[in-house]
């Protein structure tokens, strides 16, 4: 028989150890935002107080956090982050698409991995931003010509992080579950999907960080709507807080997706001691 | 759960790796009653791995032809099901869940599925364990739920791929007993590759000694002991000892030194 007090003392221990370690991760993280917000408004003041550079007072701290309510009253940052989002979104579900099934028969065709990477390797290394020229001759839609670019940036990570995923999987699984009657579609669904989820959601992480930094300067280019329009358009017309608070919606956006991301690759690994 | 055995008939069987290449066996014959501990003994390399993975559907012989109760086998079945030398359990699921895997495929409705789960892992002891992940087991208690994934899908013959080969003496020798134990009782064959002498004569009914190049049977034994069997029985060891002159026969017959060596190392107890 085992004694409860001993265990509940040791359930405690370990709770307070968790308490402990989440109050320092917060504490860290909100000094870590703190001290950038200081730097942030030590420049902008040392800007505002120079009168070689007061024209450019704009960018600090305290009129950007200001020029917020201004952008949201006038709709300008939800056009902005819903054109931006419906790119990215539209961009990285082709790259999912194409990337997973084609990652997968890399992983499972040693003819195909070997007739491909070559090629495949070459197209990787090509510049996303450099495919623009093409894409807008190709592409009747600016629109379309920026979830081109995302989706070419963003398929090779998915691909290749899918691919090594399943050259990582135990053959036996396979094997065993052959054995136990699995179909053709249920082995895909029931075993290599689950087997490999972690490695498709690292390597969609590493797309989506991909694509955030492709999306603004695609968006530089020709449209009229987005984040990456926002900001030329406050360039254009010296509104120099609205520039600065596009830069910081993009690196929340960023930021928060990511995390996300980082959630779901917790979520679905089951490697023991992934954090 | 309701399981029955099957008459095994092997004719002919031969298998080679390359068109080219020499046999692993060939002309191979072999017999099975319902319900019969069949165990395959030999060194590493004489093809008695390669037998059991035809045997379950998952290799296709090059010649030769095997029947289970006059039925013609050419592929995998969950009627005869395979334990392998490791579980390889799937670590994303829990116990119940791969333990039900099988008939997840099989496309069992959940409520019966998770009967039938609970009765296998009644079975091999581990109903307390149905939510634990499989990553927090033991080595025998995940070739316990490795065997009960096997059970559960009430197969007529289970092949055992040298399946405790890897486990401490003391879980071998319980899960030795055990599956001989459930076999028995409900009835179902068995076929164990091992080059364990002691589990051959623990778990068989019947044993053959694989050896050569290309494989053939050169000994069979009937293996007449009452059950349980202990290892420290005068006539577990008389067994023991008989299946030891005849490996070591087969070994000095079919091959070097290195083989003689092994068949030490294999008979050693546990």
């Amino acid at each position: 028989m085992s004694n409860p007090a001993p265990a509940a003392g040791l359930a405690g221990t370990r709770t307070s150890r968790a308490a402990e370690a989440t109050a320092r991760g917060v504490l860290n993280f909100s000094l870590g935002l703190l001290i950038l917000a200081a730097l942030w408004w030590l420049g902008g003041y040392m800007i505002s107080i120079n009168p070689k550079t007061q024209s450019f007072a704009g960018f600090g701290l305290i009129p950007t956090l200001q020029s917020f309510p201004e952008l949201w009253n006038l709709g300008k940052l939800q056009n902005a982050i819903t054109a931006s989002g419906y790119r990215l979104g539209t961009g990285m579900l082709i790259a999912i698409a194409i990337g997973v099934p084609i990652g997968i028969i890399m992983g499972r065709s040693k003819r195909f991995r070997e007739l491909s990477n070559s090629s495949f390797q070459f197209l990787r290394m090509i510049s996303p931003l450099s495919w623009m020229p093409i894409a807008v001759f190709v592409f009747a839609a600016w629109d379309h010509s920026i979830i081109f670019l995302i989706a070419i940036a963003s398929v090779w990570p998915v691909m290749f992080s899918t691919a090594a995923g399943l050259a990582k999987v135990d053959p036996a699984w396979f094997k065993v579950a052959r054995n136990l009657g699995a179909t053709p579609v249920q082995m895909l669904t029931q075993i290599i999907l689950p087997a490999i989820s972690f490695d498709i959601f690292t390597g969609i992480r590493l797309a989506l960080g991909i694509a955030w930094v492709v999306l603004v300067p695609a968006e530089l280019l020709g449209v009229t709507s987005g984040l990456g329009y926002a900001i030329k358009d406050a360039r254009e017309t010296l509104s120099y807080d609205h520039l600065t608070a596009m830069v910081l919606t993009i690196g929340v956006i960023g930021y928060v997706l990511d995390t996300c991301c980082a959630l779901l690759v917790k979520r679905y690994s089951w490697h023991r001691g992934d954090a | 759960m309701s399981i029955r055995g099957v008459n095994i008939s092997i004719k002919g069987l031969g298998y080679r790796y390359s068109s080219r290449g020499n046999p692993t066996f060939s002309n191979l014959m072999l017999e099975s009653p319902r319900g019969e501990a069949l165990a395959i003994i030999g060194r590493s390399g004489c093809g008695k791995s390669t037998l059991l993975h035809i045997i379950a559907g998952l290799n296709r012989p090059t010649e030769g032809t095997m029947h289970f109760d006059d039925k013609k086998i050419e592929g995998p079945s969950s009627r005869w099901v395979m334990m392998f030398q490791a579980p390889h359990l799937f670590p994303w699921m829990k116990v119940s869940q791969n333990v039900g895997v099988g008939l997840g495929f099989a496309g069992w409705p959940e409520k019966e599925k998770a009967e039938r789960v609970a009765e296998a892992l009644k079975l091999v002891e581990l109903s307390d364990y149905a939510d634990t992940n499989v990553q927090d087991l033991s080595g025998g208690q995940q070739q316990r739920v490795a065997l009960a994934r096997s059970l559960v899908m009430e197969p007529e013959l289970l092949l055992l791929d040298e399946p405790f080969s890897a486990l401490d003496a003391f879980t071998r020798a319980s899960l030795q007993r055990d599956v001989r134990s459930i076999a028995k009782r409900l009835g179902f064959n068995l076929i164990i590759v091992t080059h364990d002498i002691d589990e051959a004569v623990l778990m068989a009914d019947r044993a053959l000694i694989m050896a050569g190049a290309p494989g053939k049977i050169v000994h069979e034994f009937e293996v007449n002991l009452t059950d349980p069997r202990q290892r420290q029985d005068p006539a577990v060891q008389s067994m023991r000892a008989r299946l030891m002159d005849a490996f070591h026969t087969a070994a000095q017959v079919a091959g070097s030194p290195a083989e003689n060596a092994e068949a030490e190392t294999a008979s050693e107890p546990a």
